[in-house]
């Protein structure tokens, strides 16, 4: 697999390197071809490029005065946290600077009567509920990388986690951040008042993928612990039932606090790493928790149980302590590690689809396994229509890596198809740049550009991702013609 | 399962022919605004005419675009055309038990459109969260009449910017919003209200040691002494959390009636006296340092405190410095001068880029051109 960042810049005509060095501590500049080579990746790491420098500012003056050198210099920027993205975010640009934040680690203020956290960009996203965990709150939003990731990393992607059905994604959970733009200006979006005079630029710039600006603080809400919490592990005998049960409990008016279906093919990888008890005979198994006191958590569980039985449950267990709820999650929590066990490469996809097209898609899945050759296994965000097929493969052998390609854009061109997008939660970044020409006709991603340009009107953060250039589409198009009609007919095709 | 709706002949929605064309009509207008240089005031059912700075131009009317074009209720979202009448829409989400949890007011005939420009939240918001985390996705007209699809009917999208969040509560001001989709979720099982007595001072405490603990608090309201809290959740959980919570319960009916009254601002607080109403956003749970000026007789406060409605001839500059000495900022929101700041002004590189998105949306400024700020 390769990238082409079809942004190409001047090459710099002042002296970058010599500008940094004066800008910054001796420990916070990384540069010549050996000691970047560990940025040279994010989560994605089929994807490989390295920066001209990497950059690790310590605090806020700093990121100002950066941005200030590379605005003035044309040097590109590309911002990364803890580089656990799965779309290749924050791979670098060939001739930028890469911003990493994590040494911008701290808790500057925890309110417990507010019930905030302000925090700089690279604290951990666990940290945050470490550290508010004393005084009975949490950060909610749970990413399944939570120990790793920054919530700077979390803001850039909208990141969401298994409970984000009920308690919302980043964009739910944040209040404010501070942001440094290209130019050095430095604007603060939100506040800890509800809503905020002007546009909502504060829920533009969540998921905004690094490209409109730089976090330099963010300030999130913290909600108190629930009293308890209980997991019910359903099994199925196909997925189709699996999936009307879904619909069957949000039709019962219940917002379960996650929800999620493992396929036969991932409990079968992840039951010998963790011995949670999966049923592997089951074509599908249902995951669904209630929180909140003891008296509702029993009255959702107990509502719960009557909806699956009646949705065919070939059986059912409810965790009976808090050690058996978190074994039920450990699997689901462990499926992309234990894939990783059963297959020399995986390749994991992100697309949403509303829920009553589960079923279509795990069949039009499983006729793509025959097509191009390869195994995949479904995990699934249920409750928010969110699919995480692993498509697996072994890069050593010819051939499999452009099919492990060529098999996820299927799956995310269906998901448009099936009114969904191409990705719920990890970002376009550098893998999806093409299927956004599918999501989007080239006046929206005009639009998009255009909002780019509102914030970075040089274009220099972190270019070349999230939103394809119509160039770039007209390219993709002429290779994915739909029934015999080019998209964006009216650009000149090279 | 699956509902498509050319929508029932349900009275409340108008579905003439004119639907089919509103789109072109629309892009006529704003081609013809455009060549001329003349602003369009962009309106739904009028119900928020008072609020914004005024404004100019001819109308352009979005209410003969109306209907529900889908409703899924187990995928939790509906869609609904911009003109559709709010409450019609409620009416249907009440029929399968689900609601718009933020729980928006009306303030007279309101449209779904007008609702997400304008970006208000009820009661419920405390716990819900604002109208625009359940805003899904948008149809946009925009300043050079493309007609654009952002967002979705998915809960999860990450896909290129979050445009349809910008629109909400953009008062019309980046183009015009023909199509939402919003997240909808399961009615409250049960509601109870209860009624303390507390000064003001009482009031932010008891609502503070509240908000920390999970207590299903869905509104709280003080004004002149009174400290009413409303439950929703299980009958269980409601019933346990009221034991803790003390004072005297509400009969069902009058609950509701006062909810609603002060969601449409119908409590005599918003409709005796001619005074200006302020609307204050201010940290919520936090105690704003004493300004004698700011009397405790003439505030009402939802939302723990987060929203303070304020009844005062007091000069702009003296009730906006309140705000944002305490962390918040000020909206005049009905009454007093509307030809100049209505909401807190804006400054720097963030007034900028608010004025660069504008341009980007509307380069011919044709769209409720000053309803937000003079230079938007």
């Amino acid at each position: 697999m390769a990238f082409t960042n079809d942004s190409h810049f001047e090459p710099c005509s002042g002296d970058l390197i010599s500008g940094l060095q004066a800008l910054l501590p001796e420990d916070s500049l990384v540069i010549g071809e050996e000691p970047v080579r560990p940025y040279e990746c994010d989560g994605l790491t089929v994807y490989r490029e390295t920066p001209l420098a990497v950059v690790i500012p310590e605090n806020e003056a700093q990121v100002i005065a950066v941005l200030q050198l590379c605005h003035e210099l044309g040097v590109p920027v590309v911002p990364r946290g803890a580089g656990t993205g799965l779309s290749g975010g924050a791979l670098p640009h060939s001739q930028g600077v890469l911003l990493s934040m994590t040494k911008m680690k701290s808790i500057v203020r925890l309110d417990p009567k507010a019930q905030l956290a302000v925090v700089q960009p690279g604290v951990r996203n666990l940290a945050i509920s470490e550290a508010a965990q004393p005084h009975g709150l949490y950060y909610a939003p749970d990413p399944s990388s939570q120990i790793a990731c920054t919530i700077g990393g979390n803001v850039a992607e909208n990141s969401g986690g298994v409970h984000c059905l009920k308690y919302g994604l980043t964009v739910h959970n944040v209040e404010r951040v501070r942001v440094v733009l290209m130019d050095g200006d430095v604007v603060e979006l939100g506040s800890e008042a509800p809503d905020s005079p002007g546009l909502d630029l504060l829920a533009l710039f969540i998921g905004s993928e690094g490209l409109l600006g730089v976090v330099t603080e963010v300030t999130v809400r913290l909600i108190p612990t629930p009293e308890s919490a209980r997991l019910i592990m359903a099994s199925f005998d196909s997925t189709t039932d699996a999936a009307d049960a879904v619909a069957a409990i949000i039709s019962a008016g219940i917002i379960p606090a996650g929800l999620e279906m493992m396929d036969q093919a991932t409990s079968a990888a992840v039951e010998p790493f963790v011995n949670a008890g999966y049923d592997l005979d089951a074509a599908a198994i249902l995951l669904a928790e209630s929180d909140g006191s003891s008296e509702e958590v029993d009255a959702e569980i107990a509502k719960m149980e009557a909806v699956l039985q009646q949705c065919g449950a070939r059986s059912m267990k409810v965790s009976t302590s808090e050690q058996q709820r978190l074994l039920f999650w450990a699997g689901r929590k462990a499926a992309f590690p234990a894939i990783g066990r059963i297959s020399p490469d995986y390749y994991c996809m992100d697309g949403t689809i509303p829920r009553h097209r589960l079923g279509e898609m795990l069949s039009a899945i499983r006729s793509m396994e025959t097509k191009y050759d390869l195994r995949c296994a479904n995990v699934f965000h249920a409750g928010d229509g969110n699919l995480h097929p692993l498509i697996m493969f072994d890069a050593n052998v010819e051939g499999e890596v452009e099919r492990a390609e060529q098999f996820g854009a299927e799956i995310l061109e269906l998901s448009v198809a099936f009114g969904g997008s191409i990705t719920g939660e990890h970002g376009v970044g550098a893998e999806k740049i093409n299927q956004m020409c599918i999501q989007y006709n080239a006046d929206e991603l005009e639009r998009f550009h255009s909002i780019k340009k509102a914030f970075d009107p040089q274009g220099l953060l972190n270019p070349g991702k999230a939103i394809p250039t119509l160039h770039r589409c007209a390219e993709y198009g002429a290779m994915i013609v739909h029934g015999g009609e080019l998209p964006f007919p009216e650009l000149p095709r090279f | 399962m699956a509902a498509n709706f050319p929508f029932p002949n349900s009275p409340g929605f108008r579905r003439t022919e004119s639907v089919e064309h509103c789109i072109e009509k629309w892009q006529q207008q704003i081609a013809k605004a455009a060549e001329s240089n003349s602003p369009l005031s962009i309106r739904g059912g009028g119900s928020k005419d008072f609020y914004g700075r005024e404004t100019v131009g001819d109308t352009l009317d979005s209410t003969a675009y109306s209907g529900i074009v889908s409703y899924e209720p187990s995928e939790l979202v509906v869609t609904a055309r911009a003109g559709t009448p709010l409450a019609a829409l409620q009416d249907t989400l009440a029929e399968h038990n689900q609601a718009l949890a933020f729980e928006p007011p009306h303030f007279g005939p309101a449209t779904v459109g007008g609702c997400v420009a304008a970006g208000l939240s009820g009661p419920r918001r405390m716990r819900a969260g604002p109208l625009r985390d359940f805003v899904l996705g948008t149809q946009l007209l925009d300043g050079n009449g493309r007609l654009l699809n952002f967002g979705g009917q998915v809960m999860k999208n990450v896909a290129g910017y979050d445009i349809s969040r910008l629109l909400a509560g953009s008062l019309g001001t980046l183009g015009i919003i023909t199509e939402v989709s919003l997240k909808v979720l399961p009615a409250p099982e049960y509601e109870q209200t209860q009624l303390l007595t507390a000064d003001l001072n009482e009031a932010r405490a008891l609502m503070r040691s509240w908000s920390g603990k999970p207590l299903p608090v869905s509104a709280t309201l003080w004004s002149a002494g009174e400290l009413h809290v409303r439950l929703s959740g299980a009958n269980s959980a409601v019933q346990l959390a009221a034991k803790g919570i003390g004072g005297e319960t509400l009969e069902q009916a009058s609950a509701q009636t006062l909810w609603r009254k002060l969601r449409e601002q119908e409590l005599p607080f918003f409709t005796t006296g001619d005074q200006p109403l302020w609307r204050l956003a201010l940290p919520a749970c936090t105690t704003p340092a004493k300004d004698a000026a700011i009397n405790e007789n003439e505030r009402l406060l939802e939302w723990n405190g987060g929203q303070c409605w304020l009844r005062s001839t007091l000069a702009a500059e003296k009730v906006r410095a309140f705000a944002s000495n305490a962390g918040g900022h000020a909206t005049l929101f009905r009454g007093g001068e509307r030809s100049g700041d209505i909401f807190t002004p804006l400054a720097g590189a963030l007034l900028t880029v608010h004025q660069r998105l504008k341009n980007e949306f509307d380069p011919k400024g044709i769209f409720n051109p000053g309803r937000m700020y003079p230079t938007l």
